[in-house]
């Protein structure tokens, strides 16, 4: 995993990305307080694909990844508003 | 000569005692089951044996002894955290450490060099001297020391203003340490051992459930056990064990590498920490420099080694130690460090009854093994969580009290 191919400038450096953590659904603003811990705290952190945000740092450009963490290994990385609308089709909320 | 060897080998008066008792089959109840047999479990089942008299235990693991963590760390003991309930809870545990290889009757080569944890920005400075005051407050032997006091500690080190980074002063902790790592799992397996408790090597859990009466269930490779009590203490798996009782953590997996390098002449007394240039280095009793660094940049589950870690490690080292240029890198492994949002581990009490969670120890995890297992063992007889232990507990996340650990090592803060 030494090359992400960055939906807005291509194969990069994985050195000039950073790490974001898994997409997760934010609960509503009136949710009980253990929801949001769960939300800002808590992690599946998955032995297997996973979906997480990740940033290009130099270009400050947000998008998603979609890899292996027991492999290394990256399936895909899209823009968010692909990968949203995605979601929302399939009535899937969580990365799970 | 060889056959007055073969001689003495035949003797059977000089047969040797066998470290550990002969292998006993898998039974199906216990008292208290332990999920993984590293230092943390290991240790948890041997105080449930000398604290609380509790021997009908069995400690489930799915590879050999101490194969994870236990054996991946770079063995360093101190105390000088930055939150009073962190540096409380490492200082019991030194205070344990001291007295071990006594107690359990085997060279742990506890060998205090002192640990210094240099500042190159005023930020830094600020920091250890906080460190130093909080460590102050709670008797714990830490202070800040300028540039003249480092050259005396460490000749060794390039106190050079000519460099990079150029080093202001350092916290300075006389008595940290270092132990054998295997040792400590040994030392604690065979005493565990010969109160009755039995260890199950190659028996790995795959599935948790929780019985009306309190009791839990453990799906194993060998076959299903029920025990009174559970204890989870799996570092570097934590959250796919928890996942089969039902139980989400704060934890990411995160690969934290280390190396060695070839055995050289003893020339390094202290354990040298910098958290600006996220390197730490011990040299051991064999000679090697043990390093390390900062933890991988995201989560993954691979105990792969990269060339990354160790060109980053060593441009950073060879500006403390310049003349290193030409030794060599024997040997580079890693280890999957919990890592916690506020770099304290999660100890104590679970959603689930009876099932009590040993995780989150992220880089901090050996020097603690010792005050953890007390702790796992007196909470899993007494079902009371001991006040050392309190502010760790997963249900912190709900109140929002975190401990914001910025004395752990191997992250950036």
């Amino acid at each position: 995993m030494k090359i992400i191919n960055c939906p807005l400038n291509g194969p990069r450096n994985a050195q000039e990305f950073i790490c974001a953590g898994e997409v997760k659904k934010e609960p509503p603003q009136e949710a009980a307080i253990n929801d949001w811990a769960d939300f800002v705290f808590l992690e599946n952190n998955l032995k297997g694909v996973v979906h997480e945000w990740w940033c290009h740092v130099a270009t400050s450009y947000w998008f998603i990844v979609t890899r292996d963490t027991a492999t290394e290994e990256i399936m895909a990385t899209y823009p968010p508003a692909e990968f949203l609308a995605g979601q929302r089709r399939t009535g899937g909320a969580d990365s799970e | 000569m060889p056959l007055g060897l073969l001689k003495y080998t035949l003797q059977r008066k000089y047969q040797g005692d066998r470290y550990f008792p002969a292998y006993r089959p898998l039974r199906g109840t216990y008292d208290v089951a332990i999920i993984g047999g590293g230092g943390h479990g290991l240790a948890c089942a041997y105080y449930l044996a000398r604290d609380w008299g509790i021997s009908n235990v069995a400690v489930l693991e799915k590879n050999w002894l101490a194969s994870g963590n236990t054996a991946r760390n770079t063995a360093i003991i101190r105390s000088n955290y930055l939150t009073p309930e962190g540096a409380r809870f490492y200082e019991e545990s030194m205070r344990l450490y001291r007295s071990l290889a006594g107690e359990l009757g085997i060279n742990l080569m506890y060998s205090e060099r002192g640990h210094l944890t240099l500042a190159h920005t005023d930020a830094a400075i600020r920091i250890s001297r906080w460190r130093a005051e909080v460590n102050q407050y709670l008797g714990i032997d830490s202070e800040l020391v300028g540039r003249r006091e480092l050259a005396r500690l460490c000749p060794e080190l390039n106190l050079s203003e000519d460099v990079h980074h150029p080093v202001l002063g350092a916290l300075y902790h006389p008595p940290g340490a270092i132990a054998r790592h295997d040792a400590v799992a040994w030392g604690y397996a065979r005493r565990a051992m010969e109160s009755g408790i039995e260890i199950h090597q190659q028996t790995e859990v795959n599935g948790i459930r929780s019985h009306d009466d309190g009791s839990v269930e453990l799906q194993t490779n060998r076959g299903p056990i029920t025990a009174g009590k559970v204890v989870q203490a799996v570092a570097g798996a934590s959250s796919e064990v928890a996942r089969m009782a039902g139980i989400k953590l704060p934890i990411r997996s995160v690969p934290l590498q280390a190396c060695v390098s070839e055995p050289l002449k003893p020339f390094l007394d202290p354990i040298v920490v910098s958290g600006s240039l996220h390197m730490y280095v011990s040299q051991s009793t064999r000679g090697e420099l043990v390093m390390g660094g900062a933890t991988d940049p995201y989560p993954l589950y691979s105990t792969r080694s990269t060339l990354d870690f160790t060109e980053g490690l060593m441009a950073n080292m060879l500006e403390l130690f310049p003349f290193l240029e030409n030794a060599r890198v024997m040997r580079q492994w890693a280890g999957i460090a919990d890592m916690t949002p506020d770099f304290s581990p999660v100890m104590g009490m679970t959603p689930v009854s009876n099932y009590y969670i040993d995780s989150g120890w992220g880089t901090w995890g050996f020097k603690a093994t010792p005050v953890c297992g007390r702790c796992m063992a007196e909470l899993a007889a007494t079902g009371k969580v001991p006040a050392l232990m309190r502010p760790f507990e997963l249900e912190r996340f709900n109140r929002m009290e975190q401990i914001g650990e910025r004395g752990a090592a191997s992250v950036g803060h």
